[in-house]
């Protein structure tokens, strides 16, 4: 029963992952982590006896350990590739704030002296 | 002043919510016979600063949301790059800065890249205690260590740089908490960037009233160490690699 629990949770993730890259809703960058991990909970929801054959030789004596273990490693992974990122968005921002707000001062100061140009052209030419 | 390559100097006035002060520190500024450009930049106040700095007759640069001073003067140093000024120097938008100090403070560049005014150089009355005080004679030490020369007051935000100094501010200038202080003179050192201080006085702020919590001293004694050991492992920049012009 737990089986095809595992292995009905591992398809729909893999799924979600795939309709979202098709959407467009999510970067490839992004969805190769959450595929790997997808797919790697299918191949072991197929074959439960793998984990113990991985825990065996790696000498973890349960084998449910070695599946949090990795786990946690991998949501440790995801944790800081999201922090990285952010960071790199977040200073992108900052960039174009600066940018904006250096371009918005020109363009004022352009207009106020279209704005002088333009009160005096029409007495200028009487 | 007389130094010709001190022609165009900008003065830069980050203001955060700052409207009751603002008009007055940009007309006193304004005032002074040097004819300084001044560009205060609004970070994202939520009062009337932009409206009042530009009244008073100051250029605005308006963020579209709160950076924090570090991220303030990053504005203002790459509008300085740009508009080919030749030095620039930061000044409170609280009034706490005298206006008549900003040409003493600009001749220390007359033999180096950063001049810092700096308040505890026996003038002036301004004091600190407790872990405030630690941290910034710790800070003080380590980083006049590391300049080759004495820096009393290295967290002061009276300051100004040559185009030496804005390349080096340009390529490395944090907008990280104490960034703006510590970090960027600590990899401007290490960069080459020659620092001098010159004494000030401080004056009483014109609004707004300064912290004196003593847990708060001691977050503040951590950060800044924290900061500065951060600085000193980070990469120097390489200078004179000057912004590619936009447009």
């Amino acid at each position: 029963m737990s089986v095809i629990a595992a292995l009905i949770l591992s398809i729909v993730i893999v799924l979600i992952v795939f309709d979202m890259l098709r959407r467009k809703k999510i970067r490839e960058k992004y969805a190769a982590l959450w595929l790997l991990v997808g797919l790697s909970m299918l191949v072991l929801a197929a074959f439960p006896r793998l984990l113990e054959i991985v825990a065996h030789t790696l000498h973890v004596q349960v084998p449910s350990n070695l599946l949090f273990a990795m786990s946690i490693v991998l949501a440790l992974g995801v944790c800081l590739h999201l922090s990285w990122e952010i960071s790199v968005v977040e200073d992108e921002t900052r960039v174009l704030a600066e940018e904006a707000a250096i371009l918005r001062a020109q363009i004022d100061k352009l207009e106020s002296r279209i704005d002088a140009l333009t009160d005096q052209s029409p007495r200028n030419e009487t | 002043m007389t130094d010709p390559l001190l022609q165009r100097v900008l003065v830069i006035m980050p203001a955060w919510n700052e409207g009751l002060a603002v008009g007055n520190t940009v007309r006193e500024v304004l005032a002074r016979p040097e004819k300084y450009d001044i560009l205060v930049v609004n970070d994202g106040s939520t009062d009337n600063t932009a409206e009042v700095a530009a009244n008073a007759g100051a250029t605005v640069l308006h963020l579209p949301f709160n950076l924090g001073v570090g991220g303030a003067m990053r504005a203002g140093f790459k509008y300085a790059s740009r508009h080919n000024y030749d030095a620039v120097i930061q000044v409170d938008a609280d009034g706490q800065h005298d206006p008549k100090d900003i040409a003493v403070v600009l001749q220390g560049l007359e033999n180096a890249d950063i001049s810092i005014g700096a308040r505890f150089a026996d003038k002036g009355t301004y004091s600190v205690s407790g872990p405030r005080k630690w941290a910034m004679v710790f800070l003080a030490k380590t980083i006049s260590t590391l300049a080759g020369t004495r820096l009393t007051d290295v967290t002061s935000g009276f300051r100004a740089a040559n185009t030496r100094g804005i390349a080096q501010y340009l390529d490395h200038y944090p907008a990280e908490y104490l960034g703006d202080t510590i970090d960027s003179l600590v990899v401007a050192i290490r960069s080459g960037c020659k620092v001098t201080q010159v004494p000030v006085e401080m004056r009483a702020r014109q609004a707004g009233t300064p912290s004196h919590n003593p847990a708060k001293a001691a977050i503040y004694l951590g950060r800044s160490i924290f900061a500065f050991l951060f600085a000193l492992t980070r990469k120097p920049s390489t200078l004179f690699q000057t912004e590619p012009e936009a447009g």
